[in-house]
């Protein structure tokens, strides 16, 4: 008893140390004084000023549009890499493999700065386009990674008893075997629009002059202050996402049968 | 048709050539070049000057002791973490994502807010009668700050190299005489090394070549090899030499990789 | 009598509420080979896992040579276990494997390579020191893994299902692996399976499990040829069970006609279940010679012998034999008295419950 209790507020202690900044941050947004490190009493002030902040909601339009449509595109490409790897022998699917873990091992400064000395020496004008092919570029790894482990699970006689059936190629993938890896897809989608959205160092590099993402808004913020109005921005993200996966979690579903014990 | 199929790994390979292969060449080249376009060493060899060297030992150091304290904190949470008979990792993997969800600029800026003198921190420690402390625009602020970043990627490589081990290899070392502690360090310990390895470079590397940390909880005080670089890239203006920077960085990076590729050949400490 | 090593008195175990032990009293004798058979969930691996020691029991003690060691934990026991699916160290290679337990005793370097070399002799696997355990087939893990177990000379080594991730002819030749390590070593053998062609050829003794409950335990002959109740005669081998009545000592009416059987003290009248297995029911050409009469309604070619179904007094009975009759045949059904085995009708719920879900 004893033994779990004292695991339990070992638990309990790495999670405040987890979230106890995004409980202070959530503080901050209600915090009527200016300064962070004061408090001023409560309001919602923030929250109303910030609709009326256009720099703010400018950044955030980028950012949301860049991470659904870098996640969307890295899904689509990394998915039919996963499809092209499956029908590959050992060696070259490892070789992609390989080549696929070089931007999630490697680090994101050299990442950052390896693609702005290509837009520099392709001519590229630093921008939406830029910062858009950049993360397309981080994200594909993860759908990768995601949408493969799902892939090797097939069984391939799944699909072969599709073409047996009577179905096409194209119709035995979209009635079989995407039904079985779309989990992993949306997996992919999901942790690629996170990632995206959360970053900061590769769009610091190829992003240029005259456009923000939060991210670079908020760097650039650091030493002059932080708005009170972005305190209150990433608590309504924050929340909405959280709320987001309650639901999907709680939402009714069968439960689980509980196997009968040998 | 198999042939056809495998032409659809044409789009990403191009991708991947582009926007990953090719660019890295392009740090190669300007690290070994000088303005001119002449074959140079000037620019990996300043890693040697006074203030680069001091900038890299510092990251080394830091890094190195951040990914230490990740591993005391994450190899324990795993542990339990792995009892637990939670239905799914995915839950566990959301829990950990849940926070990239609150910009990982501000998250780690609240940190001044918890540590300040002023702060929440010392305003408990105050309340209770304890000395307060003061560890902002101090090395240790930025060790909080990699140790708070990066856990994560510590614990979830852990944790799934320890529940994937069957729990009746587990039983077996039990069965043959070994107590708990030499169950943990004949057994347990090996069978999770995969994981180890890969939270320690999927720790080591981002803390070593961060910038961003040590501007927000450094106060511009400190600089680490990663503000080296990125001032030469987009203040002073010197790509060759942040290249040649930057290879040395690739050093420990690519030293990293292929440890993670002996101890960890079947992709079994991964993150996800 | 040999002496008893181990004794489970009345044991009960409960998950989540549900019980999976029920009052479990079981006696296991020296120098035994004592199979635990039944169907998944009948409690033979929680049986199995609380003489290892991995389970506690909620109720009662377990005696091992006169002492309780029911809160010993495992490592502190004198016995081992071979896991389902051999549950090998992978990290090591095989001689380390087989080391481990003699190396936490700290037993010399000279006595341990001694071991490992006898204990490969032993399981055939000569020369397989240097190799790692995923080199390995199957049937060769499963040996390390009893190698593994036994260089430890425990006297009891406890076998969890270990042949059930081989395939069928290296199934068989492993049983009699078994049976001769059984004989070479001199020590008991508790195994668990709910394969009953395995129970039947390998062990002394019997303990057929359902429901957490033990249905009954005896020779592998007994069990076959004189099943207690329903579930026992059903789960071992095929059978034909019938409701029947015991008329008196000696006769009993099935379906309506009197046979002659070699039971008795059953009482006068009483409601009975009577088991006749398949190659035990005789098939007449003149249907007048049989004791009832029925129709041949099915016939498949078996190898060894014909199996047909026959249409008789409302009952379909299951018929082996090396004699054919083409369906439709009118024929008569005659069986020897020793082969008719008399049950009581089941008393408890628990008991009757004869769905084996396999």
């Amino acid at each position: 008893m004893i033994k779990t209790t004292a695991q339990r507020i070992y638990v309990a202690l790495i999670f405040i140390f987890l979230y106890a900044p995004i409980a202070t941050l959530i503080v901050l947004s209600f915090n009527a004084s200016k300064t962070r490190s004061k408090w001023g009493g409560f309001t919602f002030k923030w929250y109303a000023s910030l609709f009326e902040d256009e720099k703010i909601l400018q950044a955030l339009g980028n950012t949301l549009l860049i991470a659904f449509l870098s996640a969307s595109i890295a899904t689509v490409i990394g998915t039919i890499a996963c499809i092209a790897m499956q029908n590959m022998k050992r060696k070259s699917r490892t070789i992609i493999m390989g080549i696929t873990n070089i931007p999630m091992l490697n680090a994101e400064i050299v990442t950052g700065i390896s693609l702005m000395l290509l837009f520099i020496i392709l001519g590229f004008k630093f921008g939406f386009m830029t910062i858009l092919l950049a993360h397309i570029t981080f994200n594909i790894p993860y759908v990768i990674l995601s949408v493969m482990p799902r892939m090797k699970q097939l069984n391939p006689s799944t699909y072969e008893a599709a073409l047996d059936l009577g179905a096409s190629h194209t119709q035995a993938f979209f009635k079989v075997v995407f039904p079985d890896i779309l989990p992993g897809i949306v997996s992919g989608f999901i942790m690629a629009f996170t990632m995206s959205l959360d970053d900061f160092v590769i769009t610091h590099f190829t992003k240029g002059a005259g456009i923000d993402t939060l991210s670079t808004k908020i760097y650039t913020e650091v030493r002059k202050g932080i708005k009170p109005e972005m305190y209150a921005l990433s608590t309504i993200i924050f929340v909405t996402v959280l709320i987001l996966l309650l639901l999907v979690n709680y939402a009714p579903k069968k439960k689980q049968d509980t196997a009968a014990v040998k | 048709m198999n042939n056809k199929r495998k032409l659809l790994s044409i789009p990403y390979l191009l991708w991947a050539i582009v926007f990953i292969i090719i660019p890295l060449f392009m740090v190669v080249y300007y690290g070994i070049t000088d303005k001119t376009g002449a074959f140079t060493f000037a620019n990996i060899a300043a890693i040697a000057t006074a203030e680069h060297g001091k900038a890299l030992w510092l990251s080394v150091l830091l890094s190195f002791m951040s990914t230490v304290v990740c591993l005391l904190l994450a190899y324990p949470l795993a542990m339990i973490l792995s009892k637990m008979n939670i239905a799914s990792n995915s839950f566990l993997v959301l829990i950990f994502i849940l926070p990239m969800w609150m910009n990982f600029l501000l998250r780690t800026l609240a940190w001044l807010s918890l540590l300040e003198k002023t702060g929440v921190i010392n305003n408990i420690l105050k309340f209770f009668g304890l000395p307060t402390m003061n560890i902002i625009n101090t090395p240790g602020a930025i060790i909080l700050g990699m140790v708070y970043n990066f856990l994560p990627f510590m614990i979830m490589p852990i944790y799934n190299a320890l529940v994937k081990i069957d729990p009746n290899v587990i039983n077996a070392a039990r069965d043959l005489g070994a107590g708990p502690f030499k169950t943990f360090t004949k057994v347990i310990f090996p069978l999770s090394i995969p994981g180890v390895i890969s939270g320690i470079t999927m720790v080591f590397v981002p803390a070593l070549t961060t910038f961003v940390i040590s501007t927000i909880l450094g106060g511009n005080k400190i600089l680490l090899i990663g503000n080296v670089i990125e001032l030469e890239f987009t203040t002073t203006g010197n790509w060759h030499l942040g290249s040649g920077l930057s290879m040395v960085l690739m050093v420990f990076i690519v030293i990293s990789m292929i440890l993670t590729a002996i101890f960890d050949k079947d992709g079994e400490g991964s993150m996800l | 009598m040999k002496n008893v090593l181990v004794n489970l008195e009345h044991i009960s175990k409960s998950y989540d509420g549900q019980m999976v032990l029920d009052d479990l009293n079981l006696y296991i004798r020296e120098n035994e080979f004592l199979t635990l058979l039944g169907p998944s969930g009948c409690g033979k691996t929680t049986t199995l896992r609380i003489l290892g020691g991995f389970e506690t029991p909620d109720k009662g003690r377990v005696v091992f040579e006169g002492a309780d060691i029911t809160n010993l934990p495992p490592n502190k026991r004198q016995l081992n276990t071979v896991f389902q699916k051999y549950a090998l160290f992978t990290h090591m290679n095989i001689a380390e494997n087989i080391a481990f337990g003699l190396k936490i005793k700290n037993k010399s370097k000279a006595y341990i390579d001694d071991k490992i070399k006898y204990a490969l002799k032993l399981v055939n696997l000569d020369g397989f020191e240097k190799r790692m355990p995923n080199s390995l087939s199957g049937g060769q893990q499963q040996r390390i893994a009893i190698a593994r177990a036994i260089v430890n000379e425990p006297k009891l080594l406890l076998l969890d299902e270990p042949l059930g991730a081989l395939d069928l002819k290296l199934r068989q030749d492993m049983q009699y692996e078994l049976i001769r390590l059984k004989n070479e070593l001199g020590i008991t053998f508790i195994y668990v399976t709910h394969d009953q062609e395995e129970a039947l050829t390998m062990s002394d003794t019997i303990v057929v499990m359902n429901q957490g409950y033990i249905q009954q335990i005896g020779t592998p002959e007994r069990i076959y040829n004189e099943p207690e109740n329903a579930f026992v005669a059903d789960f071992i081998g095929e059978s034909n069970i019938i409701g029947a009545t015991m008329i008196e000592d000696r006769l009993v009416e099935i379906l309506g006609a009197r046979f002659a059987c070699v039971d008795e003290g059953f009482g006068r009248n009483k409601p009975v279940d009577v088991v006749i297995r398949p190659e035990d029911v005789e098939l007449t050409k003149n249907p007048a010679d049989g004791t009832i009469q029925g129709v041949v309604s099915h016939v498949i070619f078996k190898g060894v012998h014909y199996e047909m179904e026959v249409q008789a007094n409302g009952f379909e009975w299951l018929v082996h034999s090396t004699g054919m009759f083409p369906v439709g045949t009118n024929v008569g059904i005659k069986v020897d008295p020793f082969n008719i085995q008399i049950m009581n009708k089941p008393e408890s719920e628990d008991e009757e419950a004869v769905g084996v879900n396999e």
